[in-house]
């Protein structure tokens, strides 16, 4: 399999001003701090964490909307980290974003044809049939009525808005989508429909998907293989399969048993880990493993030495010194 | 009903607005026994919001015209004089809101408004109840309670937020909860904290707690009983296991459906519930969910059209709003 998005060691820092007239760095916000991964052509990469992990800031990074401080990104072959904004434009064709949401993503001025065609003028591309055909067609793709090319965004629900903003990331057929946060801001029963949409959309155009979400339970049902981000890093991928059934770093663990399931008998005979306390700060994190403030099972060397990400067999790679070995000596 | 300690007996709650009428509640009854935990579920618009604000008496009498009874130890919260309410709010009843940001003032220490929670309903001096706040706030678990209650708002997480909005909530010792999605900002695993405090200090406290959320898994760790809502209505009820294991109605089946879940791998495709919730200001006909609904066709002479049906009793206290429950105890 080619892979559509390889990327390399990727660094996101923000600079931290001291205030006053002359203002200062004072230190660094490091959002992303080396993160390195790849998706394969019609392949779904889920990435999860939670609020402040740098899930958002890498997505973004990966389309060039953010400077990138270091590393590399590769899109099909070809280096994009340093195109200029005018090189960087044909470039854009190729991917797209889809955004968490529905209702700061469009323009509430605009109507749905002139959003959903807005990808066509930007790009100067005629498409066969013409631009109204076009927008039409992709209406009635994404599950709207074409008939409503007229409206505004006000007049759609939530769930259709979403559909609205992934009829215009399909547009000019890119081979990536980020998709940040798609369907949290939508009700369960609309939010079904929109994952059942894009699973669709990724057979019909052999799609590659990030999809950015802090919910396991939605990243299991739509994403073949899965990245776990803590503080800026990655701290474990593995195909769905081997990091739903055997988690091996303590936080996935923590992070799935944290999630209540919709079974009470079930739910109750679970064991959980709650974890402690809030992530810790990216200006000032931990020293050796990040995790280590919060982790159930951390040892003195947690606490100087990083753990670097390795495989553990069959691709599924995790940054621990300690991984876990079976589920059940977790449980203590 | 005897035993109850909440008791909700056909509650209506409209909004008239320039474009029609908004029936927000029409007709929920329910009640809640001391120290039980109720859980009110429903997709935004479904009315569960709202049937919490009725209950706190927070809604603005010139907005809302609010009918029936919500009968609190005996008495008719909605018979009684706004200053006696008002009396009752943050003593005898209070609240948790799902945003604890903008629930608190974020120009005052979070102790002073902890203190002025306690001066409102009781006769303490200001370091009695400076105390009280500090121990309020050990109480909930926030490391350090004397310094911290010097903190503004915004020098808090938004986990410790909600560790200090529950506090104010139980300062003053209420019998009755209402907590309006109290998890729904949080990430999951602040999330697991917050619910695991919520359930330890009701077990402490024995106060009667009303959680509505729309996530199905927190129902299933935190609740007794449920009331699912759809277009106003309460649609099915009863207890956790008759609501998970012998859903009746054909909506809480579709909604229990279309959740991705963590803890299987489901079939590729979700099974989502077709079309939108429906508008409270132009209600369908007969059953509120018939447009949505698979097993209409399962009704002879397309009642579920014509006729709203009542809530039915499918076994003792579990009751649902379809056709296709016979009153005898037969499930669709």
């Amino acid at each position: 399999m080619t892979d559509i998005v390889r990327v390399t060691d990727l660094r996101v820092h923000f600079p931290v001003k001291s205030r006053g007239v002359f203002p200062r760095t004072i230190g660094q916000v490091k959002a992303v701090d080396g993160v390195s991964l790849h998706i394969g052509a019609g392949e779904t990469l889920g990435l999860v964490g939670e609020s402040g992990c740098g899930k958002s800031t890498t997505g973004r990074a990966i389309l060039r909307l953010l400077p990138i401080t270091s590393g590399r990104v590769e899109i099909e072959g070809t280096d994009i980290t340093d195109l200029s904004r005018r090189q960087m434009r044909p470039r854009r064709r190729e991917a797209q974003m889809i955004f968490q949401d529905p209702y700061n993503a469009l323009n509430p001025r605009q109507t749905v044809g002139s959003i959903i065609a807005a990808p066509f003028r930007i790009q100067k591309v005629d498409p066969p049939g013409g631009v109204r055909a076009a927008v039409r067609d992709l209406m009635d793709r994404v599950g709207l009525n074409p008939e409503h090319v007229n409206r505004y965004p006000n007049e759609f629900s939530g769930g259709q808005r979403q559909r609205i903003g992934i009829a215009r990331a399909i547009a000019l057929q890119p081979r990536l989508i980020v998709c940040d946060e798609p369907v949290s801001a939508l009700d369960v029963s609309i939010q079904a429909q929109i994952l059942n949409l894009l699973s669709t959309l990724q057979e019909e155009f052999q799609l590659s998907y990030l999809f950015i979400a802090h919910d396991l339970a939605v990243v299991r049902h739509i994403a073949q293989r899965v990245a776990v981000m803590y503080l800026g890093s990655i701290v474990e991928v593995a195909s769905r399969e081997d990091i739903y059934s055997h988690p091996l770093h303590p936080y996935t663990y923590a992070l799935m048993s944290a999630i209540p399931v919709p079974d009470p008998h079930l739910q109750a005979e679970r064991q959980r880990i709650v974890l402690r306390g809030d992530p810790p700060s990216p200006v000032d994190p931990p020293t050796g493993c990040t995790f280590h403030t919060r982790c159930h099972i951390a040892q003195e060397r947690c606490r100087t030495e990083i753990p670097v990400l390795r495989d553990m067999g069959g691709g599924h790679e995790v940054a621990c010194h300690f991984p876990l070995t079976d589920l059940s000596a977790t449980a203590t | 009903m005897t035993g109850a300690f909440l008791e909700v007996r056909d509650l209506h709650v409209d909004f008239p607005t320039d474009d029609g009428t908004v029936h927000a509640v029409a007709g929920a009854s329910f009640s809640v026994s001391p120290g039980s935990t109720m859980a009110i579920v429903g997709e935004s618009g479904s009315g569960k919001s709202v049937t919490a604000q009725a209950i706190m008496g927070l809604l603005n009498p010139r907005a809302a015209q609010v009918s029936g009874h919500v009968f609190l130890n005996g008495t008719d919260l909605l018979e009684c004089e706004p200053d006696d309410v008002r009396r009752m709010r943050g003593s005898v009843m209070s609240m948790i809101f799902q945003d604890p940001l903008s629930s608190l003032h974020p120009f005052y220490r979070i102790g002073d408004q902890l203190v002025e929670a306690v001066r409102v309903h009781q006769n303490v001096s200001k370091s009695q109840a400076r105390d009280m706040a500090i121990d309020g706030l050990r109480r909930v678990g926030i490391p350090a309670p004397e310094r911290r209650v010097d903190d503004y708002p915004h020098q808090l997480s938004g986990g410790m937020r909600q560790r200090v909005m529950i506090a104010m909530a139980l300062i003053n010792g209420p019998d009755l909860l209402i907590a309006d999605e109290p998890t729904t900002a949080l990430d999951v695993t602040v999330q697991a904290q917050i619910i695991d405090l919520m359930m330890e200090l009701q077990e402490q406290t024995g106060t009667t707690m009303v959680v509505i959320t729309h996530d199905l898994g927190v129902v299933a760790e935190m609740a007794k009983d449920v009331c699912v809502m759809y277009g106003g209505r309460i649609v099915e009820h009863g207890s956790t296991d008759d609501i998970y294991y012998r859903t009746s109605m054909p909506y809480t089946q579709g909604l229990l459906s279309s959740v991705p879940r963590l803890d299987e791998v489901r079939s590729e495709r979700l099974d989502p519930i077709p079309g939108n919730p429906p508008s409270l200001i132009r209600l369908p006909s007969g059953c509120v969910f018939h447009p949505r609904c698979r097993e209409r066709s399962r009704v002879e002479d397309d009642l579920c059209r014509t006729l709203e049906p009542e809530l039915l009793e499918v076994s003792p206290g579990h009751t649902a709003r379809c056709h296709l429950v016979d009153g005898t105890g037969g499930a669709p």
